[in-house]
């Protein structure tokens, strides 16, 4: 038999009932004030870093996250307030450089300490009288010009009295500038950086990253949110454990024999094509700098000696290319009068270790002493 | 479970309580069990092994029946026609899989059809025989019970399992040189032994509730209870399987905020701690006693909210299909002695272990002779149910040291707790001095605890003692 339904048992329907429709019009309503309001780069730059934990020496990054404590994210906002360099407002007596680039300054397969900045700094940190000099490394993994001038543009913030921004031709074809997902998926900042510095990137590009309505909403970007928690939870074991990254034992040495391809990202031995070269984005980085000084550098590449390399350096770049590119890059810093310094052939091919532009911390250390002077002279003028 | 799997399953318990009333409840929830005992199992590496396990499961649970069932039986027709369904749904899951991708229902392809018929007809030829057997039943019942602790320990033993694992592929034609001892995993076989245990060991006592097919086997695979508890008693579980259920406002109230909040329990505290947690390969690697002790936090409350979000959601869906099922955890953690931390921790297991081990044991050493003194029994059996609850994790070393240290832990708790309540002066009854007694003790037993896990969760005893220094300053 049926139970008659008593008084109770309606209340209850009507109390879920309740909670049913106000749930679903509260839940469309945040999502739509959270879509007008896009509070997500405000919220990244809430950190537990440098608060609660150190700041990370380098920019996050990683693909194993469970393993190195350390992953990739999009938001520059979150990546920078999770860096050292923003722990405290810059120290009066403070000499600040950046050092800009791309995994092999960031320092794929180095420890913090073997990295870059932290070899450079060792070096001139007490030679000029009363300056402190502090070098963060703001390198980062994927090979762009666009992706340098977009972390340069966001470092301006932080007070460089120095830029030393090392580069190699990979960072340069026009087509490969926004591929680097840190690009592909900052497209307000793109934006801005087109309209106050013209910068030459065409933002209906396919690569690019564009949030619809939804997309701006709470569940479109979940994922965003979830990075910027992720980040400040694996900044725990960061700090407990000093790991940021994965160091394997054993890893695939670069390639020495080489293909007799001589072709160059599908151009073929002639005059390097210099309207696909994003010289431009060299220009407006330049621009962003300002008064600050910059070092531009052409960063060391392994020089393989297998077969084939009387045709190409190493898996990269043919040698046509290569030299065509070296000296486009001296002849525009001599014409613009940029301080350019050019240790490509500087470290020798055993001191690479993953790939042809990753370094080894002896070679590392050997390519902080082709920098060191130069440094010394911009600190210490 | 993963949180679709989960609202899949919240929705098919909306469904159930809305359009299953009377008799179509008892077969829905048939029905519905054992889709998902097969549903969840997740893929395995040897060849058929994830079909060949839910029917393990399911065949484990009616033989269970057979051997406990009341003679004679309650209905056969019923008992015939349960039997019938779960062999059709059977046959219509494997059909209903041969159109879909692989994956849909069943985690792989399932074996050919002549395999699992003959299966069934063996099957059903033993449950048959048992049903017959009835003088051969106490020996039966014994032999089940072998059996099944036979089985829990070889799939706690990582070098059984191996050695097992090695066979099936044997006799499947794979290569038993990639025998590894995750190539065995059967979803819920823990607690469906636990439940078959208890169903066998109180027909032997002659204290268990008669039950028709149908209500012994969703009891055995109630859906929301089958990964991971928790571990009902089947006199509970019948009363409210048999009583009339109405459209249940309340219970859909109270179900649904049991669900949402397992589920933040599990998918955001339970996962966030994760990610910070103390692990095998981060004790190597930390660097300070600070540090150490917050992975160990992390840890321990990593592994409440995961284990208490679950049986939340199970709560949930149990009280959305009218089955309350019954609590696992009252706030461990904020309980003043190790006593109480395990009458709260984990209950339904802890009170099976007390039903099915301490007490007996217990009672056995106090009849032997010459006399065991009080104080010897108390350490003897308290220390042996810990070991057991350790070993029930997994047969190492680490999980018996697990045991070990909350057997010891619980023995001298109650050697103090009998020690000083003679001596306590009366000052210490003042409000204030009580509550900061209350904290204090909060506090130790919490801590006590949480050193545990470091046991439960470092495989190698040699790690876990080296973390354990470095805890202490000294690694």
């Amino acid at each position: 038999m049926r139970q008659p339904l008593n008084p109770r048992l309606n209340s209850g329907w009507l109390f879920l009932i309740n909670v049913f429709w106000k749930g679903i019009t509260l839940f469309l309503l945040i999502n739509l004030v959270f879509a007008a309001v896009d509070p997500v780069d405000r919220i990244a730059k809430i950190s537990a870093y440098n608060v609660l934990f150190p700041g990370r020496p380098r920019l996050p990054f990683g693909e194993d996250p469970g393993k190195s404590y350390n992953f990739s994210l999009f938001s520059l906002e979150a990546m920078f307030a999770s860096h050292e360099i923003a722990a405290l407002p810059k120290h009066p007596g403070e000499f600040r450089v950046i050092l800009l680039g791309d995994s092999s300054v960031w320092g794929t397969l180095l420890k913090p300490e073997e990295t870059l900045s932290s070899q450079l700094e060792a070096r001139v940190s007490s030679k000029c009288d009363g300056k402190r000099v502090r070098i963060y490394n703001l390198g980062y993994p994927t090979i762009s010009l666009t992706k340098d001038v977009l972390i340069l543009a966001e470092a301006m913030d932080y007070q460089p009295d120095l830029i030393i921004w090392l580069t190699t031709l990979e960072a340069f074809p026009s087509d490969k500038q926004v591929t680097s997902p840190l690009v592909a998926h900052n497209y307000h900042r793109l934006e801005n950086l087109v309209s106050e510095w013209g910068l030459n990137i065409n933002l209906d590009d396919p690569e690019i990253y564009h949030l619809s309505l939804f997309g701006q909403t709470i569940i479109g970007r979940r994922r965003d949110l979830a990075d910027l928690a992720r980040l400040q939870l694996y900044g725990i074991l960061w700090s407990a454990t000093g790991i940021d990254q994965v160091y394997p034992q054993q890893y695939p040495k670069p390639q020495v024999d080489l293909t007799s391809d001589p072709s160059y990202h599908g151009w073929l031995p002639q005059d390097l094509p210099r309207s696909e070269l994003a010289l431009d984005i060299l220009d407006t980085g330049m621009l962003i700098a300002g008064r600050v000084p910059v070092v531009l550098v052409n960063e060391p590449i392994m020089i393989s000696n297998g077969k084939n390399s009387d045709l190409r350096y190493n898996f990269y770049y043919p040698r046509w290319a290569y030299d065509q590119y070296r000296r486009l890059l001296q002849e525009k810093s001599h014409q613009m009068s940029w301080k350019y310094l050019d240790v490509w052939d500087r470290v020798p091919a055993q001191e690479f270790t993953n790939s042809a532009i990753h370094l080894t911390p002896f070679g590392i250390n050997i390519l902080a002493e082709q920098l060191e002077t130069t440094l010394e002279q911009e600190v210490c003028k | 479970m993963n949180w679709e799997q989960i609202l899949w399953l919240t929705g098919g318990a909306v469904f159930l309580r809305l359009f299953g009333r009377g008799r179509l409840r008892l077969w829905g929830l048939l029905v519905a069990s054992v889709f998902v005992v097969f549903w969840l199992q997740p893929p395995l590496p040897i060849r058929g092994l994830d079909f060949w396990m839910p029917m393990a499961t399911i065949g484990l649970a009616c033989v269970g029946w057979a051997l406990t069932a009341p003679r004679p039986l309650l209905s056969w027709r019923h008992d015939l026609w349960a039997g019938t369904v779960i062999l059709l749904e059977t046959g219509v899951l494997l059909g209903v899989q041969s159109l879909l991708p692989v994956g849909a229902i069943l985690p792989s392809d399932p074996p050919q059809i002549m395999l699992v018929l003959i299966g069934c007809l063996l099957g059903a030829t033993l449950i048959y025989i048992i049903l017959r057997a009835d003088n051969y039943r106490p020996i039966l019942i014994w032999s089940a019970l072998a059996i099944l602790i036979l089985c829990l320990v070889v799939l706690k033993n990582p070098g059984l399992l191996q050695m097992t694992a090695s066979g099936l592929r044997m006799l499947v034609g794979q290569s038993a040189t990639l025998a590894q001892s995750t190539d065995i995993r059967w979803l819920g076989f823990s607690y469906l032994a636990f439940r078959l245990i208890h169903t066998l060991r109180d027909r032997q006592n002659g204290r268990l509730m008669n039950a028709s097919l149908a209500e012994y086997l969703i009891y055995m695979v109630f859906f929301p209870a089958l990964a991971a508890g928790p571990i009902d008693r089947m006199e509970r579980f019948l009363k409210d399987l048999r009583s009339e259920t109405g459209m249940g406002a309340a219970d859909f109230i109270e179900g649904g905020k049991r669900i949402i909040l397992g589920m933040v329990m599990k998918f955001v505290l339970a996962d966030s701690l994760a990610l910070a947690a103390l692990n095998p390969e981060n004790a190597l690697q930390v660097r300070s006693p600070g540090w150490a002790w917050g992975m160990l936090y992390a840890y321990s409350l990593q592994i409440y909210f995961d284990f208490a979000g679950y049986t939340h959601i199970a709560i949930g869906i149990g009280r959305i299909l009218a089955i309350h099922l019954p609590e696992n955890f009252r706030q461990p953690y904020l309980k003043p002695n190790l006593t109480q931390f395990w009458n709260n921790w984990h209950i339904s297991l802890t009170q099976w272990f007390r039903a099915y081990f301490f007490n007996p044991f217990t009672r056995w050493l106090r009849t032997r002779k010459p006399a065991i003194p009080a104080t010897l029994i108390l350490l003897l059996s308290q220390s042996a149910t810990m070991v057991l609850i350790g070993l029930w994790h997994g047969i190492s070393w680490n999980f018996l040291i697990w045991g070990l240290w909350h057997g010891l832990g619980l023995f001298l708790q109650n050697r103090w707790s009998d020690w000083s309540k003679n001596i306590a002066p009366a000052w210490i009854q003042k409000k204030n001095v009580a509550v900061l007694l209350k904290a204090a003790s909060v506090g130790l037993t919490f801590h006590y605890v949480a050193l545990g896990w470091l046991w439960f969760v470092l495989p190698e005893p040699a790690g876990a003692l080296r973390f354990f220094l470095c805890l202490l300053g000294r690694g």
